[in-house]
């Protein structure tokens, strides 16, 4: 370096002439998507573990004996249109219609519960009929898979109850919005998720 | 110890698989550690009873989301797990120097506790002892370096430390309740298994991580976010300064295996909890899937601890040659580039399992890639130093120690890398000693850099400069004598992790690797006085202006140690080395006339709260207490959500109080300057002991 150039304009102290608010929603929002994005690494992984043991029955049951196609539809469908609800509810959120949020919240909640009933009743079906996570490695993957996919959803629905309690005690405020924003974003990611597991895990199941 | 202590298979509902015997009273050893653990303890606790601090701890320190203050704790906890994790480094080079043959003894430590130590030694020093010695030194700088206020997410900064501290605790726990795995630092199955090992070990090995794992993630996202979203206008990606690059690498490594160790860890406890044949012998469960996963984690996770020791070397070797960095631009391209190679070398871990030719042919060609953007680093510290005015204080000290030391390391490393000679060489102690001389002679010694050069930062007052060369020296040498028999070992055929064997011929060696042991023993004993006797004359090392070396960086036009909101007013960026610029152009150490008040987070009770019932609940499940592990999960939530409920987390710092800090900060520093033009006539300028070479 033999000369040092001057690159500020006339005025300048090094700091800024007016301090900025900053943008702590941005914050927010960009921290979760990263988080997701590492919940999408850990989901990653364990449709990795899947697919390394989806050839190890040990000679028991295998997915083509138990899956039903029609069953895991209906749950998909469930899930599919929760979240076609819950962007309902943050159209309302948009708009401040305190009514129309918590209506399609609570729908969106229903079908969740749905889906996550009929995701228990199939597991509890499946270990009656001897394929329990302890059965093979394959229905060990199986479960951590999907298992984990429900505790996401379960995971969901609870911190919808206790968003609703903040959203009924302090109204639809920039805080609560930022929340509802994140967990829409969670809701949405966890269809996706299940996209994928339906593709791999049942339609590649009996196929 | 597992062989003489009950095993209990079937846990009482009320203590679980906890009894008396659980403590182990049978062995010397371990009772004494035990025993000078908890005085200590004890002896800390009781004077802090004694003087009535309690209270300010928790408000000033426990409580605390400001980001230099978990900084300087979790580096303080480093320091006490680094004394934990090198006994056990002192008690394996010992044993490994008596027990050579039946005529001479088997040593002292039964294989059962010999393999205990050799696993805790690598846990500590990995998890709690590097890893939180860089995230601490991310906290104390970043947000420094890019003019913010505080991290993104100050709760969540709060909480990642804690939930480190409760791993660590629970790894120290293992120590004097039950047993540590003894399985190796990353727990293979089925050793790991139920079936070999039965009692608690690894599961208080699965917690410990788990916890300080999740922490560790919250740390990642956190730091991302405050990188991407927080620097001070002006401040472009390609004027960030270079140890903020790395960390942000480092953090998007973080974000990208930690889950990767998160899933790992769950399934291999469903496989000891409930069952499950992941990893099992039977029922098609497969131990080759978790070498893979662990190491698809475990690679990116030994640059996630150098990379931001390479930017700390860059920052060092700038200052300390007054010039900017030579090769800015190749240098973050190369970290990048290292970045996303870390991902695809994971199997050289294991090119013995058996992957065929083509594949080990892969991952060995792509781990030599890596040697070159390595390389090209290494000229940039050179070329930095090349015609510069380089000054030798103490952080150059260890900078030099690392190049050496690394460039040895990496070419050990290449040729590990040749999967036909890491057939030979794989578990022996070649390896062993290829990983310490890169951990040790790359990480560590740039984390010692680093605290050196930043402690005035931190503290106000500067380390003992000849203590603080010392222990570089005696590290250095210390590295060298330790671990340079341990690569001849490894030729010779001694494979790792023994503590037995019967060929006389090791021993000598064995013997040097155990002076350079004692030698490194002195090194950190030095160390320990040099903090001891810096704050004992910190009135003979105060930095008053806040720039004691002549830094070129952000974190230096502040104060040392800075205000709780690090600027009084925020940065306008127009440079690279923003503060050299300032001081070129007579901007810098000029008070500002006017303030505007500060918004900042308030301190938050929930992080160490959260953390501490986690720790119970890993304690819980290590133990099989069902009930308590449902109670303590419970209140961990519960705790969270009653955290979400609280209003007025945040407040304003009125200008009044600003400008009583800032006028007193500016008040010193004219006071110096002046007795400094008095003393001499060259010093121009408060801090900046010589001017850029024009």
């Amino acid at each position: 370096m033999s000369t040092i150039e001057i690159q500020h304009e006339a005025g300048y102290t090094g700091y800024v002439s007016e301090e900025h608010h900053h943008d702590y929603a941005g914050d927010t929002l960009l921290g979760f998507w990263i988080y997701i994005m590492s919940d999408c690494i850990l989901f990653a992984t364990l449709f990795a573990t899947y697919a390394v043991l989806s050839g190890s029955f040990a000679g028991g049951l295998t997915p083509a004996d138990l899956f039903d196609l029609n069953f895991v539809a209906v749950e998909t469908g469930l899930l599919l249109f929760s979240s076609f609800t819950f962007g309902m509810a943050m159209l309302g959120a948009q708009q401040k219609n305190m009514t129309q949020l918590l209506l399609w919240l609570g729908i969106t909640f229903a079908l969740g519960g749905g889906f996550l009933s009929m995701e228990l009743y199939e597991f509890y079906h499946f270990s009656h009929e001897g394929a329990g996570p302890t059965s093979s490695a394959y229905w060990s993957a199986f479960y951590a898979l999907v298992g984990t996919h429900g505790l996401h959803v379960f995971a969901g629905m609870f911190w919808m109850v206790i968003l609703v309690i903040h959203i009924l005690k302090d109204g639809i405020t920039a805080e609560n919005h930022t929340r509802l924003s994140c967990l829409s974003l969670f809701w949405h990611f966890l269809d996706i998720i299940w996209i994928c597991v339906f593709s791999m895990v049942y339609l590649m199941g009996v196929m | 110890m597992a062989n003489s202590a009950t095993i209990v298979t079937n846990p009482d509902p009320i203590w679980g698989k906890l009894t008396l015997d659980s403590i182990p009273f049978h062995d010397p050893i371990i009772l004494t550690t035990a025993l000078v653990v908890i005085m200590v303890g004890g002896g800390v606790f009781g004077a802090i009873m004694y003087y009535g601090k309690l209270r300010y701890l928790w408000d000033e320190w426990l409580t605390s989301v400001d980001h230099k203050k978990i900084g300087i704790m979790y580096i303080i906890a480093a320091f006490i797990m680094l004394i934990r994790g090198f006994s056990d480094a002192l008690l394996m080079r010992s044993q490994q120097a008596l027990a050579v043959s039946e005529s001479s003894g088997v040593g002292y430590l039964p294989p059962e506790h010999y393999d205990q130590i050799f696993t805790a030694h690598g846990v500590i020093m990995i998890f709690f002892v590097a890893m939180p010695l860089i995230v601490g030194l991310m906290n104390l700088v970043v947000p420094l370096q890019i003019g913010a206020r505080d991290v993104a997410f100050p709760f969540l900064n709060s909480l990642s430390f804690w939930l480190f501290v409760v791993g660590a605790m629970l790894v120290n726990a293992s120590l004097v309740v039950g047993e540590f795995a003894a399985t190796g630092w990353l727990a293979y199955p089925p050793l790991s298994g139920l079936e070999y090992s039965p009692w608690v070990g690894v599961d208080y090995w699965l917690w410990a991580l788990q916890i300080s794992g999740v922490g560790t993630l919250l740390s990642g996202v956190n730091f991302f976010v405050t990188i991407i979203r927080m620097r001070a206008p002006g401040m472009s990606l390609m004027k960030m300064p270079v140890f903020t690059w790395t960390s942000l690498c480092a953090n998007v490594l973080i974000i990208l295996a930690f889950p990767i160790l998160t899933v790992t860890i769950t399934l291999l406890t469903l496989d000891r909890y409930i069952g499950t044949n992941f990893f099992t012998n039977e029922l098609g469960g497969n131990q080759m899937m978790y070498v893979n996963l662990i190491w698809a984690w475990g690679h990116p996770e030994v640059y996630i601890l150098i990379l931001p020791a390479f930017g700390i070397f860059s920052e060092v070797t700038a200052t300390f040659s007054r010039k900017r960095l030579f090769g800015y631009t190749s240098l973050v391209w190369a970290t990048a580039c290292i970045m996303f190679l870390s991902f695809i070398v994971w199997l050289h871990h294991f090119f013995t399992m058996g992957a065929g030719a083509s594949v080990n042919a892969f991952f060995g060609i792509a781990t030599m890639v890596i040697s070159i953007p390595t390389g090209v680093k290494i000229f940039n510290w050179l070329f930095t130093m090349y015609k510069g005015r380089v000054t030798f204080d103490s952080p150059m000290w260890w900078t030099c120690a690392f190049l050496i030391t690394f460039t040895i390391g990496g070419m050990t490393g290449v040729m590990l890398a040749i999967p036909a000679a890491n057939f030979v060489l794989h578990n022996s102690l070649f390896l062993v000693a290829h990983f310490h001389n890169v951990i040790i002679g790359g990480a560590l010694f740039g984390y010692f850099a680093g605290l050196t050069y930043w402690f005035p930062k931190a503290t106000g007052f500067k380390l003992n400069e000849t203590l603080g060369k010392w222990s570089a020296a005696l590290w250095t040498i210390g590295f060298f004598l330790a671990f340079m028999p341990l690569y001849v070992l490894g030729f010779m055929g001694m494979t790792r992790r023994l503590n037995y064997y019967d060929n006389p011929v090791w021993n000598h060696w064995l013997l040097v690797a155990g002076v350079g042991a004692l030698v490194i023993l002195v090194a950190i004993c030095v160390q320990f006085y040099q903090i001891f006797a810096s704050i004992r004359d910190r009135k003979q090392n105060l930095d008053v202006t806040g720039d004691p070396w002549g830094g070129r960086t952000l974190e230096w036009a502040t104060s040392s140690p800075p205000p709780f909101y690090n600027f009084a007013r925020t940065p306008q960026v127009v440079d690279r080395d923003q503060f050299q610029y300032m001081k070129d152009h007579d901007l810098a150490f000029k008070q500002p006339a006017d303030y505007s008040r500060i918004h900042m987070p308030k301190n938050t009770w929930a992080g160490i709260v959260i953390a501490v019932l986690s720790g119970i609940m890993g304690f819980a499940m290590v133990w099989h207490v069902w009930w308590l592990a449902i109670v303590s999960t419970l209140a961990m939530f519960g705790s969270f959500i009653v955290y979400t409920f609280q209003k007025n987390k945040d407040y304003y710092v009125e200008v009044d109080e600003v400008k009583a800090i800032e006028n007193a900060y500016y008040a010193r520093l004219k006071q110096t300057s002046k007795s400094d033009t008095q003393g001499e006539e060259t010093e121009t300028e408060p801090g900046v002991p010589l001017s850029m070479p024009a």
